[in-house]
């Protein structure tokens, strides 16, 4: 039995790293939208106007940070893609292409003033759309995580098939 | 239960005015109407002008609204001048430990010590202070205090709910003064109607006012008491603003009023010969946001161009041959986030942004308005705005500024909706900032402005009868006092859908409808939001069909509740915000979206759907009586040319204008007694007052105009046209054109039936 180190072998060792480190963005993605749900506890706080500003800043803060992670993320999972097409690994490939479109019809469908590629932060807090990203998120996370022991399954396989 | 507001569910009916309890009622709102045979349709009753829901019975689950196909929601408007308010000022503010709901009247009292919330059932303790009432004098019988008797209360808030010394009421203009600005004439207007209502400003002895005015550079003016004049300071770098004094130029009002009249007295001669043509609106708004930043307040921003330097500068994005276009309209949303940014700046500092722009060409409005938009302001919008060209414009802002100057006003505000276990909110409309998903930030809180809130069923609500909602507003007052304003609303829970119809409540869903309509047009296009709307439409139909199983007739039947609903629904297609084909420039289209986030319920459904009066007929019968005055109530006619006849005078209130339209054939006895003219002929071809004559019709009628104009905020024009004279054809057309006075029933029913039959 002969290791072939294939260039299909050589694809899923990196998706392999890059996939925990998608992973990590969507655990990070997680918690963010946890602390934005949090306001200040305490209702006279919440009630007192110098608390305003922090307020406003935080969200905008977790906003930024939300929006950095989107672009990283949507360019890996492209990453995915072009790496399985030219490897000709068909069944990998097709298994990915419904998040692609997805990705690709939530960044066509940003607000159009251009700053923001979404997660903008006057309309975040209101709860259809928190709770949209939020389980949005999660389906992410289990579907990276599914993803993850796949490309570790199908490396071995590599590796170890000829 | 030892004590109980309502024991009984058709008590609690009966109360509300509502559905079971009355059997002809009853009847009367579950029987299906086929709208292809009733012509006579009228607009349903009296509602509440505070807080109103779409579904007056909720329905037990999410599953049975969805079978409903109608949007569940909230309109409401906090903040409205009321008439009488009772104002608690007991030191201890009774709420629940748990959801820290405010005692209401629908609260359930188990003994005479404890209390039962009726959000999230908890039983709390009731403290000692509170079982003696201090009204009547009487001890133990704590359901008869004022919080519990009335559902909108306002509680002075005690010192927890001030951790910094409430902020006294500080004013701040921003006026353009470039060669447009002065060529359009608004500032002379300005300041005149300011010096004459600068008494009136709310606020007391600590309130603050201040000015800036710009061009391609910001002027500062110096205001110090002591000063012997106005002083100017400029400051040229726009590309980085900073304040050149820091005292002096928010004056206290009281002590520097001599100089703040010698100010408005010379601003519009200062400026009278400038050859500027630039703006530097962003700089300026950057400017106005450090002056106010320490204290807070209310900005007004006038502009009457595109705003051409500096930051937030902006490009004509219009085009004019796109107007018409049935297509998607573009351009809807910002081009530039720098407004938004300012926007959620100022609403962190309690600074409020209101803008009033005067313009005659395309100035970028969708950009503009979200300096106001995030920051709890309001937008007026004056199109074409000219002092010697447009008087009909030029007397709305006088009127709209008397009124915007003179009007209650609130500070550093925040709003929190609060409802049974079971329902939640998930989406807000309005000027507002959301701040935590039932938490809104308003830095300012102004009468006229309303919000709408949708919500959703997450728990059945099987646990209770009676749903709640509670909106506590707690604000600062101009006088410098922490209040908290607390509206309830209870609404009974119901299984049944044909129960859901009855009690639908067709203004408000058309209302919640438009909110939703505008923000889907801004996302997926103008044309998808048509559609939405007219499906909700045909939806209900449908649903209501497959409900009540029973109907043989042919035709478009619907729950008597909802009898107008296609009516509306079309009326909304045809408002500027939402038409598609007619030529409509985009800034009146972006302020008429505006307009239907803002305007309190009311105001919208006569803008969407006018009041139609006959005034010759008038009478005495069922008139108010008012301060010894005679108000007379005619009937409110069915909007249709039908009812329009030649020998008759009928009055159109369509929100922000009224007309009174003259038939050819109107008696000589009401042009001569009313009209002041001998015969039809000799009616001037423009009108805009009805003459002060003493006969009793004409002071029936100008009595009946009276009350009219004061049940609104700002008061609006009256023209009088004749039938076909060249002058008024506008108004004529306008008139005639409104989307009611048409053959409006062989409309509705052709579309809707078309429409119907095409999908079902």
């Amino acid at each position: 039995m002969t290791m072939a180190f294939t260039f299909a072998a050589f694809c899923y060792m990196l998706t392999l790293v890059l996939c925990a480190g998608l992973i990590f963005f969507v655990i990070w993605q997680i918690i963010a939208f946890d602390e934005l749900r949090t306001d200040f506890k305490n209702p006279i706080d919440q009630s007192n106007p110098t608390r305003a500003r922090e307020r406003i800043l935080n969200i905008e803060r977790i906003c930024n940070l939300l929006r950095r992670l989107v672009v990283p993320e949507y360019s890996i999972h492209g990453l995915f893609c072009l790496m399985f097409m030219c490897a000709g690994e068909w069944v990998t490939l097709g298994l990915n292409i419904p998040l692609l479109f997805y990705h690709l019809w939530r960044f066509l469908h940003r607000p159009a003033d251009g700053s923001e590629v979404m997660y903008d932060p006057v309309s975040v807090m209101n709860a259809d759309i928190l709770n949209y990203c939020q389980k949005e998120s999660w389906c992410k996370m289990g579907f990276y995580l599914v993803s993850f022991f796949y490309y570790l399954y199908s490396m071995v396989y590599a590796l170890v098939s000829f | 239960m030892w004590w109980q507001p309502f024991p009984n569910l058709s008590q609690l009916s009966a109360a509300l005015g509502g559905l079971s309890g009355v059997p002809e009622l009853e009847v009367e709102t579950l029987r299906p109407v086929n709208l292809v045979q009733e012509r006579n349709l009228l607009p349903p009753g009296p509602w509440s002008r505070t807080f109103r829901c779409t579904l007056t019975s909720i329905p037990q689950t999410q599953a049975l609204l969805n079978k409903a196909r109608l949007p569940l929601g909230l309109l409401l408007h906090p903040f409205r001048d009321l008439q009488q308010l009772p104002v608690i000022t007991s030191n201890t503010i009774v709420r629940c430990r748990t959801c820290r709901t405010y005692i209401n009247p629908f609260v359930t009292f188990l003994d005479q010590r404890r209390w039962k919330c009726n959000l999230c059932y908890r039983v709390n303790d009731v403290p000692d202070e509170f079982m003696y009432n201090p009204v009547t004098r009487s001890y133990g019988e704590p359901h008869r205090r004022p919080e519990v008797q009335n559902s909108t209360v306002e509680f002075i808030a005690s010192s927890d709910y001030m951790l910094r010394p409430p902020q006294p009421a500080v004013y701040l203009f921003v006026l353009d003064v470039s060669h447009n600005a002065v060529e359009s004439g608004y500032l002379k207007y300005f300041c005149d109607s300011l010096l004459e209502n600068l008494d009136k400003l709310p606020g007391n002895g600590r309130c603050r006012v201040g000015f800036l005015t710009f061009d391609s550079t910001i002027h500062f003016y110096n205001l110090q008491n002591g000063l012997s004049q106005p002083q100017m300071l400029v400051v040229s770098d726009i590309h980085d603003v900073f304040i050149p004094s820091h005292d002096n130029l928010m004056v206290n009002l009281k002590e520097s009023k001599e100089l703040v009249k010698e100010l408005l007295a010379a601003l519009p001669s200062m400026f009278a010969h400038t050859r500027e043509s630039q703006s530097a609106l962003g700089p300026a708004l950057q400017a106005a946001f450090k002056l106010m930043t320490p204290t807070g307040g209310r900005v007004s921003v006038f502009q009457t161009q595109l705003p051409t330097l500096g930051a937030g500068l902006l490009q004509s994005r219009e085009d004019p041959n796109q107007r018409s276009s049935t297509k998607a309209v573009q351009h809807l949303g910002p081009a530039t986030d720098f407004y938004k940014k300012l926007a959620l700046d100022c609403s962190g500092q309690q600074i409020g942004v209101d803008l009033f722009l005067l313009s005659s060409q395309y100035s970028d409005l969708s950009s503009l308005a979200c300096m106001s938009k995030f920051s709890a302001g309001s937008v007026f919008y004056y199109p074409s705005f000219h002092h010697v060209h447009n008087p009909a414009q030029l007397e709305k802002f006088q009127r709209d500024l008397e009124r915007y100057l003179t009007r209650k006003i609130g500070f550093e505000a925040v709003m929190r909706i609060r409802c049974t276990k079971g329902l939640s909110i998930h989406t807000f409309h309005g000027n507002l900032f959301v701040r935590s998903t039932d938490m809104l930030s308003l830095a300012n809180v102004n009468p006229d402005s309303a919000f709408a809130v949708q919500m959703s069923i997450e728990d059945s609500l099987a646990d209770s009868s009676l749903a709640c909602f509670q909106a506590a507003l707690l604000y600062t007052s101009s006088k410098g006092k922490r209040r908290i304003r607390v509206h309830t609303l209870c609404l009974p829970v119901v299984t049944q859908l044909s129960e859901v119809y009855a009690g639908a409540d067709v203004q408000a869903i058309t209302c919640l409808l438009a909110n939703m309509a505008i923000d889907r047009s801004v996302s997926s296009g103008l044309p998808d939001a048509r559609d939405a709307l007219v499906n909700a439409v045909v939806d209900l139909v449908g649903a209501y069909r497959t409900s009540v199983s029973n109907l043989q007739q042919n035709g478009l039947v619907l729950p008597s509740a909802m009898r107008l609903f296609p009516l509306y629904i079309l009326a909304l297609l045809k408002q500027k915000a939402l038409r598609t084909g007619t030529s409509t420039r985009l800034d009146e289209r972006v302020f008429a979206m505006c307009q239907f986030k803002t305007e309190p319920l009311p105001q919208l459904m006569r803008l969407m759907h006018p009041d139609l009066y006959r005034l010759d007929t008038i009478s005495d019968q069922g008139a108010l009586h008012l301060n010894d005055v005679i108000v007379p109530q005619p009937q409110l006619l069915h909007l249709s040319s039908e009812r329009l006849s030649r020998d008759g005078t009928f009055l159109l209130d369509c929100g922000s204008v009224l007309f009174v339209w003259v038939g050819r054939a109107c008696s000589d006895v009401f042009l001569r007694d009313v009209l002041g003219v001998h015969d039809y002929a000799s009616l001037p071809p423009s009108m805009n007052h009805i003459p002060e004559l003493d006969t009793p019709l004409s002071e029936r009628i100008r009595a009946f105009l009276d009350w009219l104009q004061e049940n609104r905020a700002f008061s609006c024009p009256l023209h009088v046209i004749r039938y076909f004279r060249l002058p008024t054809t506008h108004y004529v057309i306008r008139f005639l054109s409104s989307p009611y006075i048409k053959q409006t029933n062989k409309n509705i029913v052709s579309f809707n039936q078309s429409s119907v039959v095409h999908r079902l």
